[in-house]
């Protein structure tokens, strides 16, 4: 039996059941892949609908981003799942009161919505491709053409149209999702850690920021990979993008916080317990100082000196890479710091999460290396490049 | 005779075989077909089943009638001695994994020594108390305040407390989880998908995951003994009476009179889960 559960280490008095966590790591990369999803289509919206025209190199590379994520995001539900194979149970005969029942159609329906909008981007390219390749890759894109090849001034006038409508659809459609996942934490009233009317708006803003990194960290290395020169404009107006939503999420969270700690309900003594003793180090130090405070810092500074040139970029990536690391820890403080503080509200418990086994880190990373993967085969067939004309 | 009876019966056994193809062909395609229309029949099936429930359809089990019943569970911890009789039957009874992380019910101790404003609080489920039984199927407290000045002491059963408004059911994403027109929450367990938000729902920790069956699991009120006149398995052994158990439909019921004749308390009463499980002679730090 002990191989079938994972069972976790408790201070204070804890429900016999609850030192077996429900949701674990897999749970954690759920809601970060979400986000993800609505940070790349938000980027990918301020061109196609905002009109912001220096993000034209990234913008159809962050939607291909956000179409990759969006594939994921099911994987780890699935896994996490006793019954994986009743999964569409929850679509089949959805029971209507469940925040989760909706999850099903809002995936499936924004899966469908990013799946036309990629085509209409990249239509041109299919038709193209479809004249000029040969042998089985003719076939392939003459099948994802779906036998039209007009790209006369009045298709692609036709198909602008389109793409308007859906990004316009999509924007609420992305960020419906992300705040949706917040609810399912936020509507939870048996956890006072989750329990909170600003959950949804905490998960939406760190959803932007770390979308917003994710692009910019991909555009880099891909840059690099593909040896071209990083536009410096698209840079910069990304990491406005993120500077303005940080300090959004920060400052929600803040008030989350205070809220929280000032309202002083039953248990407020285990949660300052638990906020002053094991979350310092993921909390304090990972999530809010180097994740959060060290990069705000940093790209205030760039901004301020108007820094260029190779200082700018490195500047500005190394800044995304901790926002990536501090919005996973974010999700991992939520996810898991919500369950290691009992319910009795009288005691704590130590997750520990396992490396190897269906719920462990390992099986997380996999998950979260499956969209670079899928990245890296649909950059190859839909190329997204904008390059400017600096190209070396 | 014999012989007889086998010549006679050839031609219908031939004739049995024969309707015995026709019906595998047809069932063969009756099966294509049904599979094209799998998702309709479900779906619909569901929803009958869904709509036969709100309007109150009798389960099939023989002699009882839903309908009929409200039961309640009342719990009097004044009497509990923590001789955990109740939560070693349980597991056997409900086939519950033999181990110190899954119960669907279990007692707590509330403990307060001289001097000290909080209860010391643990259950059976403590590592301490594990290490003293020696074993993780069978339960005891071990006697960790022999020494210790103690001002007040009491043991408090625990279990699912069948909600009438259950946060448990209400997050459930395919109704696999249910309220019963009698009163009890159960588990479909052959429709659940093992998504655990009602462990995470359910404000009283009486939920756990059943990693064996991949499902979730929790106390059911022994609903397969109460369906057929008998008493839950912990109500069975409890050698005080401090556990109660009874149809609150029969105002003679031992559960009816509990309730009549004591001022009883639900746990958490602010979740507005409205609890179906009712307390005498806990204290303030019982939640």
């Amino acid at each position: 039996m002990d191989a079938l559960f994972h069972a976790s280490p408790f201070t204070g008095y804890v429900y016999p059941n609850e030192t077996v966590i429900p949701w674990t790591v897999l749970i954690v990369v759920y809601p970060y892949l979400t986000g993800l999803v609505a940070g790349a289509f938000t980027i990918s919206s301020l061109y196609q609908v905002f009109g912001f025209t220096q993000l034209r190199p990234v913008a159809h590379f962050a939607l291909l981003i956000s179409l990759c994520c969006m594939l994921t995001v099911p994987l780890p539900l699935l896994l996490h799942l006793g019954q994986p194979e009743r999964a569409f149970n929850a679509m089949i005969t959805p029971h209507v009161t469940s925040a989760f029942a909706v999850f099903g159609y809002a995936a499936g329906f924004y899966i469908i919505l990013l799946v036309l909008e990629t085509w209409f981007v990249f239509r041109p390219h299919i038709v193209q491709q479809a004249q000029q390749r040969t042998g089985v890759m003719r076939w392939f894109y003459s099948i994802l053409s779906l036998g039209s090849y007009d790209l006369s001034e009045k298709a692609m006038s036709y198909d602008r149209k389109w793409l308007f409508t859906l990004a316009i659809i999509g924007i609420p459609g992305a960020h419906g999702l992300h705040g949706y996942v917040g609810f399912v934490f936020g509507s939870l009233k048996s956890r006072e850690w989750w329990s909170s009317d600003l959950m949804p708006v905490i998960f939406l803003l760190s959803a932007i920021i770390s979308g917003t990194a994710f692009v910019i960290v991909l555009y880099v290395v891909s840059c690099k990979l593909r040896k071209v020169s990083i536009d410096l404009s698209c840079m910069k107006v990304m990491a406005y993008a993120l500077w303005g939503f940080m300090m959004f999420t920060l400052l929600i969270e803040g008030v989350e916080f205070l809220s929280l700690v000032y309202r002083g309900r039953e248990g407020i003594e285990v949660i300052l317990e638990f906020v002053t003793g094991p979350l310092i180090i993921p909390f304090f130090i990972l999530q809010f100082g180097i994740g959060s405070v060290l990069p705000l810092i940093v790209i205030t500074f760039l901004i301020w000196r108007g820094t260029s040139g190779t200082a700018l970029i490195v500047g500005i990536t190394g800044s995304a890479i901790l926002v990536l690391l501090a919005v996973l820890m974010m999700r991992y403080n939520v996810v898991i710091g919500g369950q290691e503080i009992s319910k009795t509200a009288k005691g704590l418990i130590a997750y520990h999460p396992p490396i190897l086994g269906r719920e462990g880190l390992l099986a997380a990373g996999i998950v979260l290396t499956v969209p670079l993967i899928l990245l890296s085969v649909l950059v190859r067939l839909f190329t997204p490049w904008h390059d400017s004309p600096r190209t070396a | 005779m014999q012989q007889n009876e086998q010549l006679e019966n050839q031609p219908d056994e031939q004739l049995e075989k024969q309707q015995k193809e026709r019906r595998d062909f047809l069932g063969c395609l009756g099966g294509a077909i049904a599979c094209g229309a799998a998702t309709v029949v479900a779906s619909a099936a569901s929803s009958a089943a869904v709509a036969a429930t709100a309007g109150g359809a009798v389960p099939p089990i023989p002699n009882f009638d839903w309908s009929k019943h409200q039961w309640a569970f009342g719990v009097d911890a004044e009497r509990c001695i923590g001789c955990l009789r109740c939560v070693e039957a349980c597991k056997r009874e409900n086939n519950v994994a033999p181990d110190a992380h899954h119960f669907r019910t279990w007692v707590e101790r509330y403990v307060t020594l001289e001097g000290e404003e909080k209860a010391r609080i643990d259950s059976q489920a403590d590592p301490a108390n594990i290490a003293a039984s020696g074993t993780d199927g069978q339960y005891r407290f071990a006697n960790r305040y022999k020494d210790a000045k103690v001002e007040k002491a009491f043991f408090v059963p625990k279990l699912c407390n069948h909600c009438t408004h259950p946060a448990c059911v209400q997050v459930c994403p395919t109704g696999a989880t249910y309220k019963t027109e009698d009163g009890a929450v159960l588990i479909d367990h052959t429709y659940c998908i093992g998504c655990q938000y009602c462990v995470q729902a359910c404000p009283y920790g009486a939920r756990f995951f059943n990693e064996e069956k991949g499902v979730t699991d929790k106390c059911t009120w022994c609903y397969h003994r109460i369906t057929k006149g008998l008493q839950p398995a912990c109500v069975e052994v409890c050698p005080v009476s401090a556990r109660i158990f009874g149809d609150r439909n029969d105002k003679q019921s031992l559960i009816s009179q509990f309730i009549q004749n004591h001022r009883v308390q639900v746990l958490r009463p602010e979740t507005g889960n409205a609890p179906n499980v009712f307390y005498v002679g806990i204290d303030k730090d019982v939640s």
